[in-house]
């Protein structure tokens, strides 16, 4: 007994030690993510905060009821759809080709995250000059004699947003990419180089393998990243843009004028599950994906 | 075959040039159209904002990248003409900076529990902070509302230096970055007969200076352009930071917008210009959730 208590002892006073530092950040944490969370959940099975009578599942059934919440998950999901295979693949393509001895390398990768830098607002109005009726691509188009596009008030409109997206996202997917690739061991690809592989096969066949985990992570952060879109199309088109350009956010914040606790916990509630359902699933993904590589 | 290898890689660096200029054009025209008189900004761009304020309004839409005569005017009128422009910039400081200290602060502290204890508890909360870090703003936004609600805070800074200041993104990335830190440091320091706290603040923090620097480059920038958070929490007009405001600059005023936005530019510029690498070094170290 008496050589197993000072062990626990020690155990114990670890454990103290541990939570005094991490008892800041976890406070915080606690009350100002946790804690109100659970009362959104609470907020989203009741029928009113004056009332608070358990309704169980009616919130979320009004919620998709909701025309306006079904465009902008609508919306939402299809944007997402687009913009994150596409910011993933074009960001290996910018890391593979920096990753070729050119000349310049490091000011391109300067150049290629610059757009992290530039206000939002700033690049809204380039973005209004370049896509406007009367804008500079419009001219563009007109030159090859083909006509016009309304691209803000018209099913091109989240082409519009989606460019934004990638130019201002696919820098800081590069760098991720460049550090994978690294990482790939390159006594592996000299092997390859001896026996003959080509590129394609050298690619396909072991740096995506290596590059799955990077692929994971971007993909989840261009997920995270694509929901924020709504910054600048709030700042293109306003509160209440044109059909196709309506958000999640745009819901949430028209939702936030008539305080409607009910219907903003249930919204919340159910993207924090589908956010947990889509993780969930790109790491059960990665891991059939990696399985055989090492790191 | 090597004849073949040059032409590959000149055709790989002239793609590469074409993407760098495309992606390098908006930060450029900003800063150059800052320094046309409105009278110019009118003439090319009067189609597009449909400001009709008289004087010649070209028919097509020109998009130039030097002015035809330089001015200060526009950084004249934003910043010593109308102060609210400085005001605005001002409480964009006074927003951001607490939160990227506190946030860096905070989040040190946490990331040497997780690095230097492991347990289930504490990886269970570790993996927490990862979802939690995840979660879309549309997710955190209401119990945020709730919260400020409830202390008061709505409507005023607190309701968005708080949250900032407990994001768990750079706990998350301390913690990758600590975690490499060899253990016979901490296990020699140990020995020796430093107090955790010792260990903490001598050997831990000196071994990550870069990443606390990159991580505190990172979270300004994300801070920096935040616009859904003002416009939730901070509905008085008075207390919005200016990259909210930048966009409510009206349609007659669009040099002065870029002028402001240049000006808005700097801090997050001289940063990455001063700390590109280690930037590149914090950005390239968040590269994976798991493990």
């Amino acid at each position: 007994m008496k050589k197993i208590s000072p062990k626990l002892n020690d155990r114990g006073k670890d454990f103290l030690k541990s939570m005094c530092f991490l008892s800041p950040s976890l406070l915080g944490v606690g009350i100002f993510f946790i804690l109100p969370f659970c009362v959104v959940v609470y907020y989203s099975l009741i029928d009113g905060v004056g009332s608070k009578n358990f309704v169980f599942l009616q919130n979320f059934i009004k919620l998709f009821d909701n025309s306006a919440f079904r465009l902008a998950a609508k919306n939402t999901l299809t944007f997402s759809a687009m913009a994150v295979p596409l910011a993933v693949v074009l960001s290996i393509v910018l890391a593979l080709m920096l990753e070729c001895r050119i000349p310049l390398k490091s000011q391109f990768r300067t150049f290629f995250l610059s757009p992290m830098m530039v206000p939002v607002a700033s690049v809204v109005l380039i973005w209004q000059v370049l896509f406007n009726y009367n804008g500079t691509i419009n001219e563009f188009l007109m030159l090859f004699g083909a006509d016009r596009i309304d691209w803000l008030q018209s099913q091109f409109a989240p082409v519009v947003v989606l460019l934004l997206f990638l130019w201002k996202n696919l820098g800081y997917n590069m760098i991720l990419f460049m550090a994978a690739l690294n990482n790939i061991p390159k006594e592996l690809l000299e092997v390859a180089d001896v026996e003959g592989a080509g590129e394609m096969y050298k690619f396909f066949a072991i740096k995506l393998r290596y590059l799955s985990p990077t692929v994971l992570f971007v993909t989840i952060l261009s997920l995270i990243n694509s929901f924020k879109v709504f910054r600048e199309v709030y700042l293109l088109a306003g509160a209440y843009p044109y059909e196709t350009l309506y958000t999640l956010q745009h819901f949430m914040n028209n939702t936030f004028d008539s305080l409607d606790y009910q219907k903003l916990s249930a919204a919340a509630v159910v993207m924090a599950v589908v956010m947990v359902i889509i993780i969930a699933l790109l790491f059960k993904a990665e891991d059939w994906f990696g399985k055989d590589v090492e790191g | 075959m090597k004849k073949k290898r040059y032409f590959g890689r000149g055709a790989m660096f002239l793609l590469c040039a074409f993407f760098a200029v495309a992606f390098l054009l908006p930060t450029v025209l900003t800063i150059t159209n800052s320094f046309m008189a409105e009278s110019e900004i009118n003439a090319n761009y009067g189609m597009v904002f449909s400001t009709t304020t008289g004087g010649y309004v070209s028919e097509k839409v020109n998009l130039k990248f030097i002015p035809d005569k330089v001015t200060l005017s526009q950084y004249i009128t934003g910043l010593i003409k109308s102060p609210e422009y400085l005001l605005k910039f001002w409480n964009s400081i006074i927003l951001v900076v607490p939160i990227v200290i506190f946030q860096v602060a905070i989040a040190s502290v946490a990331a040497y529990s997780f690095t230097r204890w492991r347990g289930k508890i504490r990886s269970g909360i570790f993996f927490f902070y990862v979802i939690l870090m995840l979660m879309p703003y549309q997710v955190t936004l209401v119990p945020n509302y709730l919260v400020s609600d409830w202390l008061g805070l709505l409507n005023t800074r607190w309701a968005i230096i708080f949250p900032g200041m407990f994001a768990p993104f750079s706990v998350f990335l301390l913690t990758k970055f600590m975690r490499r830190i060899p253990y016979s440091l901490i296990e020699a320091a140990k020995v020796d007969g430093a107090g955790e706290w010792d260990i903490f603040t001598k050997i831990c923090l000196p071994q990550c200076r870069s990443a606390l620097y990159s991580i505190a480059i990172l979270v300004f920038i994300d801070y920096w352009n935040m616009v859904e958070q003002p416009l939730i929490l901070l509905q008085d007009a008075e207390s919005q930071p200016l990259s909210v405001f930048l966009s409510s600059i009206n349609a007659g005023e669009i040099g002065l917008a870029f002028a402001m936005a240049t000006v808005y530019m700097i801090p997050s510029l001289l940063l990455f210009l001063h700390g590109e690498e280690y930037l590149v070094e914090g950005i390239a170290n968040s590269g994976s959730v798991k493990g």
